[in-house]
């Protein structure tokens, strides 16, 4: 087994693989990675199974070596990064020999970036994910972020490079959007319409207290027309809640598994992956499109990312 | 003369990849055991293409693989299993309690409760001790459990400010809910009282102190009998 040592582990890193799915009766939502298809998408470049974990980076990477050495690839938003003294390209599978370090800097765009390992991060699984969950302590590496210090062990690898990188079309499709398209949440006709304009015509920031659990945004309140007392029930990742007459809530990765606030609507599966690259002040709209729209969407993009073409050799 | 069960069920989609099923619009046992007999069916007959189940009260959140399936195909599948309910045979819950502390530093918000109540802050206590209450669900966090009803005499609102952060083990109350709260999260229930006992063990087989369907009691114990059970 090999180890990654971190010298420094930038301003949140954990250990993120695609979730653990099934446990709502248990009140524990998945967890799992804030853009999931960058991390599908980095393990392939390395030669892991899609759903295998990595490190996921926030904002800012860290400082890692490999005593063993290693076959890594940078997928998400571009953190500018070197290996020595060299430029390390994202979206590009690379060898580390043992005394190189990797230095993972700020983020050019987007929020945030993936280390995948060949072989993966090996963590103990919890309830058979390796997920980190911030908030209760759970998964990952010993439920928390990685510090200065750490020493992660990976799975074998083959430790074979054989250089892979992303299609450039692809690349362009994975972009950063500044329009989140969703549809009508299941209390969408608790809102005034004149509200429901003003929320579709408006544009929100992305708050400072935004994190896995949630994006707070700030932009014009939204008021009920009726004053009715929800009843807490299920919520769905990506559902726009809000308060009456306060700012709509995002729930992401980490979010309560229930709620009480209604939900005026949700971003669409084939967007949810944009989420995770939303940065605190970034300004976005959303755009509301039909069940069946989404669904077309959805599997278009499975598909694109399923194609041999997606990875070039 | 047996009434359908599955009447009054209502689907509405949540989003392009989960199904609401609604069975009526309030909190009551009824309900409470249609969404525990759709839940048992699904969990020992598992659908192909459900990702996960989300009970509350009165509703069930399924979340499924939008490639796989369609909203009406799942709600298809899902009238087949409704049509099954009757013949679900709920296991009776278990019996568990709960040692808690009451007031002081433990229940910030006792004094308050009982102001608003017109009762004394004893006969608070005496009151949320009194009665066995349901699990109707777990959620919001892991091990949370959603428990019910509170005494009418103890109904309050919840806080108009959320507090930032609540403290493990608190005995919260809003409307007709009590719970304790696993884990230090965010919280705008009114805080009663603490308990030693942990709710969520997650190095256990059984993660959860308390599961759906099962009976609580709270007893009222002593700060030191607090500190003896939270070092044991």
């Amino acid at each position: 087994m090999s180890v990654i040592q971190v010298q420094a582990a930038g301003l949140l890193t954990t250990v993120q693989d695609l979730g653990r799915e099934g446990f709502g009766p248990l009140g524990i939502s998945p967890s799992g990675a804030a853009d999931p298809i960058s991390l599908r998408l980095g393990n392939r470049l390395v030669a892991n199974p899609e759903g295998s974990a990595g490190l996921e980076m926030t904002l800012l990477g860290g400082i890692f070596s490999f005593p063993d050495g290693a076959v890594l690839a940078l997928a998400g938003a571009d953190f500018a990064t070197t290996l020595d003294d060299r430029t390390v390209d994202p979206w590009t599978s690379f060898e580390v020999r043992p005394g190189q370090t990797l230095r993972v800097g700020s983020a050019r765009w987007g929020a945030r970036c993936y280390l995948c390992v060949q072989g993966g991060i090996a963590v103990k699984p919890f309830l058979g994910s390796a997920s980190t969950h911030l908030q209760s302590g759970l998964g990952g590496f010993d439920g928390r972020p990685l510090r200065k210090g750490d020493v992660v062990h990976t799975g074998s690898a083959i430790r074979t490079l054989r250089k892979r990188k992303l299609a450039p079309q692809l690349q362009a499709r994975l972009s950063a959007r500044q329009v989140l398209r969703v549809t009508a949440g299941p209390q969408s006709n608790w809102f005034a319409e004149s509200s429901l304009r003003t929320f579709y015509a408006g544009t929100y920031r992305v708050g400072e207290q935004s994190n896995r659990m949630g994006l707070r945004l700030e932009g014009a309140p939204v008021t009920q027309s009726s004053s009715g007392e929800m009843i807490t029930e299920g919520v769905s990742l990506g559902a726009v809640q809000a308060p009456h007459g306060g700012s709509p809530i995002i729930l992401f990765v980490e979010q309560q598994t229930t709620g009480g606030y209604p939900k005026i609507c949700n971003v669409i599966s084939a967007d949810l992956h944009c989420i995770g690259q939303l940065r605190p002040r970034d300004e976005i709209r959303f755009e509301q499109v039909t069940l069946e729209t989404a669904r077309a969407l959805l599997i278009e993009q499975e598909k694109l990312l399923a194609s041999e073409e997606s990875i070039l050799e | 003369m047996l009434t359908p069960l599955t009447e009054g069920a209502r689907f509405q989609p949540a989003s392009d990849q989960s199904l609401l099923i609604y069975f009526g619009q309030e909190i009551s046992i009824d309900a409470h055991q249609q969404v525990r007999r759709l839940l048992h069916l699904l969990e020992s007959q598992p659908v192909t293409g459900i990702r996960n189940l989300h009970p509350a009260y009165c509703s069930l959140l399924v979340d499924f693989d939008a490639v796989q399936l369609s909203h009406n195909d799942l709600e298809i599948i899902l009238r087949g299993y409704l049509d099954r309910l009757q013949d679900v045979r709920l296991t009776e819950g278990r019996r568990v309690e709960i040692p808690v502390s009451y007031g002081g530093e433990f229940g910030p918000d006792l004094d308050e409760v009982a102001s608003i109540c017109a009762i004394t802050s004893a006969q608070a206590i005496e009151l949320h001790s009194s009665v066995t209450y349901v699990v109707y669900f777990l959620g919001f966090v892991p091990g949370f459990a959603y428990l019910g009803e509170l005494p009418e005499a103890l109904v309050t609102p919840r806080l108009a400010r959320p507090r930032q952060n609540v403290p493990p083990g608190s005995v919260g109350i809003a409307g007709k809910q009590t719970g304790v709260y696993p884990f230090a999260t965010p919280g705008g229930w009114r805080l009663i009282g603490r308990s030693p006992i942990a709710m969520f063990r997650p190095d256990r087989n059984n993660k959860n102190l308390l599961s759906i369907g099962d009976r609580v009691r709270f007893m009222p114990i002593s700060k030191a009998q607090f500190a003896a059970l939270e070092s044991a």
